[in-house]
């Protein structure tokens, strides 16, 4: 079944890639090939092994249980959030909290969990910034 | 002796302090990330890509790093295969089979002593197969028009989900996918913009290193995030009784003739396309036992040449893989896919020309690659010990530290959230992929190679006048699709019962070496 699924997204995806293909606009300039057809050839091979996978699905995967679907899903958005802050609140602190979320829900004891984030922190400030001299987002605190 | 004088001139650049000192940090790391299970060559080159350029190395230091980094990986997977019988990644798990066995008789020590040395063995004429096949074989490219070198990038695609692909489909949609990922973007011919729904920040296309990074490291994390507390990874306690470290001279002796043999196998597989050093590993692996012990009586119960084949093997094929990526720009597995990124960021089109136009390159980088042989022999033979304690570092720790650098590294080169957000989906799209076992190693190929294959379609057919026929217009352009289409089917009806052979133990096992 999820391969069938995984097909109907594919065939669905081609098909927009295709459209989005044909509405390119030329430029009065244009080689021989022009800037649609690689596009066109993509989607034609996108398009033919979804249909593969409708009608010849594999074997299901397992996959993991609703609580851990939702346990990736927190982590991405932990990481969306992380992205979006960073330039906030600076570098140490995102990331701190970040790695303390990461490495509570990889299985560490909460209390550990703020230890370790704030030294995984503190350890790439210190070999990235201190020594190596890369830039990192700097918030309102300067670090 | 063109070629050795070239090689001359490579140690000269390579002999340098700082270059010295990045193939050792490189070979140092390169074996921690191969040693630590869940961080394979492939990813863990792609977390320091971004690293190597926010520090402003140059392309040959940046190279030398990276390559280092790859060999090291290839030593480092076997340290867990013997102790842990996990394989630090997926070339050694052919290792697991008589190192762990040899562990469990209190032979650890010799045994990573013995996979050291096998590796140095197979790791070493590899590179010199490298010497002087890839000066070979920019003699035959240089006769690739546009329309040849379309029809080897086809080849490429075609055989790059590799012999033991069991869905062919898959690979070719992952291809496609990646493929669509590098339209994206201002066309490089008319100028005209294509699919960037108005988003200036698509404007210059998807960084494919943003798509490595998230493809193959952030979605590590999502995998453990999903097998989080499961039996394997809490069992895994490395015994560290390892017994005595130096082997005796017999047992060299004894393993010698397993290791050359194991090592041309392993060449071989590196330099065709599509297998790359697990395949290498595996065949060695397979081929020794038949040839001496067919009635299967030692090996898999820690017979010592059993460690030594394998580990001779996917060394040998990591130093193969190197040949058509450098000679071609055309990679043959996931990490030289990666290797490739690294020029192509750097602006150095690999191929025949970067032999004529930056020989320091080239062989500043072979040179690097024999002095960091050295230096792995050394640390993987004395220093076992260091390696092994390392992989006390439980992966819940670990793994956070992983995303952290891949976000930093991202965040380092662009400075821009947009960047580390495009990151996040490419890491939840590789989740998935992994999950409906869709390689992705061609998606990654895709998004690197796109525009310079559409590139040399257009060439060629507007040298043609627009004549599609020119395509298949010489025997060369002839060959190389034939040989495309035998790849792609090939796999359809072997690769079912080659993969039941390698018994591939981890199931969302799409990182290719």
């Amino acid at each position: 079944m999820s391969d069938r699924i995984f097909g109907g997204i594919g065939l669905l995806i081609a098909l927009i890639f295709a459209w989005q293909a044909t509405i390119i606009q030329e430029s009065f300039l244009s080689d021989a090939v022009g800037p649609k057809t690689f596009p066109l050839i993509i989607a034609a091979v996108l398009g033919i092994s979804s249909l593969y996978f409708l009608f010849k699905p594999d074997p299901e995967p397992t996959w993991p249980t609703l609580g851990r679907f939702a346990e990736i899903f927190f982590a991405a958005l932990v990481m969306i959030a992380y992205a979006e802050l960073l330039p906030e609140v600076g570098f140490l602190i995102a990331t701190a909290v970040a790695s303390t979320y990461l490495t509570w829900r990889l299985g560490t004891g909460p209390l550990q969990s703020v230890i370790v984030g704030i030294a995984t922190s503190v350890g790439i400030y210190v070999v990235f910034k201190l020594i190596l001299g890369l830039s990192l987002a700097s918030g309102p605190l300067g670090f | 002796m063109d070629t050795l004088s070239s090689l001359a001139d490579g140690f000269a650049v390579a002999l340098t302090f700082q270059n010295i000192g990045l193939a050792l940090i490189g070979c140092f790391l390169g074996t921690i990330m191969g040693a630590l299970p869940g961080l394979g060559p492939s990813n863990g080159v792609a977390i320091l890509i971004p690293l190597a350029f926010t520090l402003g190395l140059g392309p040959t230091p940046a190279l030398i790093l990276l390559t280092s980094v790859y060999y090291g990986a290839m030593y480092g997977g076997r340290i867990s295969s013997i102790l842990l019988n996990i394989p630090g990644d997926e070339p050694a798990m052919m290792t697991c089979l008589d190192g762990y066995p040899m562990a469990q008789k209190g032979r650890a020590g010799e045994a990573l002593a013995l996979s050291g040395i096998a590796s140095f063995v197979g790791a070493f004429f590899a590179t010199w197969g490298l010497v002087l096949l890839a000066p070979q074989l920019v003699k035959v490219a240089l006769l690739f028009g546009p329309a040849e070198y379309f029809a080897l990038f086809t080849l490429a695609f075609a055989t790059l989900g590799g012999i033991s692909a069991s869905n062919q489909a898959k690979s070719a949609f992952a291809a496609a996918l990646g493929l669509g990922l590098a339209m994206v973007g201002v066309d490089t011919q008319t100028g005209v913009p294509r699919f960037t729904f108005g988003e200036v920040h698509l404007y210059d296309g998807i960084d494919f290193l943003v798509a490595i990074v998230g493809l193959f490291a952030l979605s590590e994390v999502f995998v453990f995030l999903e097998h989080r507390g499961s039996a394997a990874e809490e069992a895994a306690k490395p015994k560290m009784d390892i017994g005595k470290i130096v082997p005796s001279w017999g047992l060299i002796r004894y393993c010698t003739p397993t290791m050359l043999r194991t090592t041309v196998l392993g060449f071989i597989a590196g330099v065709l396309p599509g297998a790359g050093a697990s395949l290498g590993s595996f065949i060695s692996y397979s081929m020794e036992k038949k040839l001496v012990d067919p009635k299967g009586e030692t090996f898999g119960k820690g017979d010592p040449r059993g460690v030594a084949a394998p580990e001779a093997g996917n060394n040998a094929a990591a130093g193969g893989a190197l040949v058509p990526m450098l000679a071609l720009g055309v990679p043959g597995s996931g990490t030289t896919a990666v290797l490739l990124a690294v020029l192509l960021s750097l602006n150095i089109t690999p191929g025949p020309l970067l032999f004529s136009q930056n020989p320091d390159v080239v062989w500043g980088l072979i040179a690097a690659l024999f002095i960091g042989n050295f230096m792995l022999l050394a640390m993987n033979i004395p220093m076992v010990g260091l390696f092994v304690r390392v992989l006390m570092v439980p992966p819940r720790i670990l793994m956070p530290i992983v995303a952290m650098v891949s976000f930093v590294g991202i965040y380092g080169i662009s400075g821009s959230s947009f960047d580390l957000l495009v990151m996040v989906g490419f890491g939840i799209l590789g989740w998935v992929l992994r999950k409906l076992d869709v390689p992705l190693v061609p998606v990654i190929l895709g998004t690197l190679l796109g525009n310079e294959m559409e590139v040399n379609m257009r060439r060629a057919v507007t040298i043609n006048d627009g004549d599609y026929s020119i395509l298949v217009g010489s025997p060369l352009a002839i060959a190389l699709w034939t040989i495309a289409v035998v790849g792609f089917v090939l796999p359809i009806f072997y690769g079912k019962v080659l993969k039941r052979k390698m018994k591939n133990p981890s199931e969302e096992g799409s990182l290719k070496d």
